[in-house]
């Protein structure tokens, strides 16, 4: 890679940063400091922006070059990847967005709290958001990290320790200082640049093929060296029956995970009702179903133009797939075209990054400050100011995520990627759906059971991966030399997503706490008309 | 850009609320007008009410206490309103359709996923060209993904909505009446 693709890329990346600084400048100059304002942006986006801005949350650089990467490796199996990813927003939109917006103010443990004896839910659900948001957040940081090395041709260590720490040191500021707001109408620009160009490159690609899809895929088989395998299922995800376990429990935290990460739940409280967040779950939908189509295009075409070997040979795990087929779609290495589609490419990724991580501080800032510290605070009696000194708190809460993140993110540099989402995935189906889904339609739910709910599904899910071949036991695990590997498969969530929901039943079933039936009726009615709600 | 600021609520809603909007703007919302209204996004009951200019009132009050420190008489209400037959009515349309719903995407999903993994042979099995069993049923998925959404948000709005926003303002009137200020 020459100095022309990386002085291009770094100009345009550039040119973001100061677009966003710019937005962000622009929204805080009339800030109030409300709460109403930092957590939810003050609720007067439009159905269609939050629409937008979910896509941009969720669009995540795993996706961009980590799916598409997988696809262009394993044809096949890396589209049961994305066909998870999207199905998932049927949870969120049949179970989850309008109830939740009706019911909660700024978190998810707004919608548990209500019901219970506040402050032990508080916590529960806080601890859990916050450890769903910070896993999430690393595995975006060892992205950036690894990106930056690859795409401007730097491995060094120090390129990729200066790209988690810039990237950390943004995203901070664009939480602390402007809020949801802020946040909102990046994710909206990098939405927006994410789906131009990912258009733009599928038209190019389906140009080069005169529009037949056939015939991209046939040649696809072809050069991958797998030939008609390449279309079917198995080449990842076969073999050994605990690798398609494996799968199984992947396929199943993807599709119930997405309905209780943090930063998607606090999107939904930027619309004024219901109606909105629902309208805006659709365009999402939309927004984010297209968008998985074109990558499973991108993906068998960089397999078809650039050619499996080639990919495989820039980057182990795939990551590369969709700059090189850029290269190759603009005319190649030593022209203008190549040379730019490579750099605006290799833009967006960042931005991507850069966008997704800023929305997921704000959503794990807004725990930390509503749900833990004032739980925390309020057990020593004081109340005095709490609106302002909260959001001063939340400001505050973000800079300490970031710093967290960014050691995280340095110690973490060797993990992959696409495992540390799925893991964030199984632990938020596991910790945080059996408790929301049980808060809005158990009548008997009680306070025991919303805590039972939530350790039971988190203390599983993060302890069978310590037991996991992921931390021990295996050549490429994190501890490669010591065993303590009893859980064959990666993925905990074939276990521990049973297990949060039967913790929540029993919790509740043993608890000598009779349901508040008034408290229950307030959470039903709020919740399907929208009575009473922030 | 355009500042999310300076809009009238409701703006950017989809065409079919610029009729009301048009009528609304200038104008204090009347309750009489809202409650006929179901295109009518409302903001909060009382307060994060906008100023005049269109920015939430500063004020917030505390996230706790404002449910479980309301007037006792107020609680009663949302028993009265789970109790009524209008409120059952929209809550079993909501269920009629979420709940087989969420069973048949979810059935259908593990299905794909299972079989995937199990029987690569059939999912292999060639149809026309390229394209094999695997590759409809995942297209499929995407397909009856964008189906399932827009089945979902039609029968919300044409079922549901009208019935829920009725029930919104009557159940504030009624916590109004009863706790005093809510």
């Amino acid at each position: 890679m020459t100095g022309h693709h990386q002085a291009l890329a770094l100009l345009l990346f550039s040119g973001f940063v100061a677009v966003t600084l710019g937005i962000t400048t622009w929204v805080s100059r009339r800030r109030q400091g409300s709460a109403e304002e930092f957590y939810a942006g003050g609720r007067l986006f439009s159905p269609m922006e939050n629409g937008f801005a979910i896509a941009g949350d969720y669009m995540s650089a795993a996706s961009f070059l980590g799916v598409t990467g997988l696809i262009a490796l394993y044809g096949y199996d890396g589209m049961l990847y994305v066909v998870g990813f999207l199905v998932a927003w049927l949870v969120v939109l049949f179970l989850v967005a309008e109830l939740v917006r009706n019911c909660g103010r700024f978190t998810l443990a707004d919608v548990v709290a209500a019901r219970m004896s506040e402050r032990p839910v508080r916590i529960a659900a806080g601890t859990s958001s916050v450890t769903v948001s910070v896993l999430y957040l690393v595995a975006q940081m060892v992205g950036a990290g690894s990106l930056v090395a690859l795409l401007l041709g730097r491995t060094s260590g120090a390129a990729q320790t200066w790209a988690v720490i810039g990237v950390g040191a943004l995203m901070v500021v664009y939480v602390s200082l402007g809020g949801m707001r802020a946040t909102t109408w990046i994710q909206i620009v990098k939405a927006v640049l994410l789906l131009s160009g990912t258009v733009a490159l599928t038209a190019l690609l389906l140009l080069r093929f005169h529009g037949d899809i056939d015939r991209l895929l046939l040649t696809a088989a072809e050069r991958s060296g797998h030939g008609r395998a390449f279309l079917a299922p198995g080449l990842r995800y076969g073999g050994t029956w605990t690798a398609r376990l494996d799968f199984i429990s992947l396929g199943l935290a993807l599709v119930l995970g997405t309905a209780g990460l943090p930063h998607i739940l606090s999107r939904f409280y930027t619309v004024p009702t219901a109606r909105a967040a629902r309208r805006s779950a659709v365009w999402s939908i939309g927004l984010i179903g297209g968008f998985y189509l074109m990558t499973i295009v991108l993906g068998f075409g960089a397999a078809a133009v650039v050619g499996t070997g080639a990919v495989r040979g820039s980057n182990a795990a795939g990551n590369t797939a969709v700059p090189l087929l850029a290269l190759e779609l603009g005319g190649g290495a030593a022209s203008t075209g190549g040379t730019v589609l490579f750099a605006v490419v290799a833009a967006v990724a960042f931005a991507t990054i850069l966008a997704v991580v800023a929305g997921i501080t704000l959503a794990s800032s807004a725990s930390v400050a509503h749900d833990l510290y004032a739980s925390l605070r309020r057990s020593r009696g004081r109340r005095r100011g709490r609106a302002r000194s909260e959001v001063a708190v939340a400001r505050w809460a973000a800079v300490g995520i970031g710093v967290v993140a960014i050691a995280l993110g340095l110690l973490a540099r060797d993990l992959n990627v696409a495992f540390l989402v799925g893991l964030a995935f199984a632990v938020a189906a596991s910790a945080n759906l059996p408790v929301l889904l049980y808060s809005l339609f158990w009548r008997g739910f009680t306070t025991r059971g919303a805590v039972w709910a939530v350790y039971g599904g988190l203390i599983p899910a993060l302890g069978l991966v310590l037991l996991s071949p992921v931390v021990s036991g295996s050549p490429a695990s994190l501890f490669p030399d010591v065993d303590f590997q009893y859980f064959p498969l990666q993925n905990p969530g074939i276990v521990s997503i049973p297990l949060g929901f039967l913790a929540g039943w029993l919790g509740t079933v043993t608890s000598d706490e009779v349901a508040d039936e008034a408290k229950y009726a307030e959470t039903e009615v709020r919740s399907l008309t929208g009575a009473g709600a922030a | 850009m355009q500042s999310s600021d300076d809009r009238p609520r409701g703006a950017g809603d989809g065409p079919e609320s610029s009729a009301e909007n048009q009528e609304d703007r200038g104008v204090p919302p009347s309750r009489e007008a809202t409650h006929e209204d179901p295109w009518y996004d409302t903001l909060a009951s009382g307060w994060g009410e906008p100023d005049g200019t269109g920015v939430p009132a500063a004020a917030v009050p505390p996230a706790r206490g404002e449910w479980g420190g309301a007037d006792p008489r107020a609680r009663d209400v949302y028993v009265e309103v789970q109790r009524s037959a209008a409120f059952q009515e929209v809550r079993a349309r909501y269920r009629r359709f979420v709940v087989p719903g969420v069973a048949v995407f979810l059935v259908w999903y593990m299905s794909y996923l299972v079989t995937a993994t199990t029987a690569p042979g059939l999912m292999a099995r060639s149809v026309a060209g390229a394209v094999n069993v695997g590759m409809l049923a995942g297209l499929g998925q995407f397909l009856t993904t964008f189906l399932f959404a827009w089945a979902y948000a039609r029968h919300a709005r044409l079922r549901r909505d009208r019935a829920a926003l009725e029930l919104r303002w009557d159940t504030q009137e009624l916590t109004r009446g009863r706790g005093g200020a809510s």
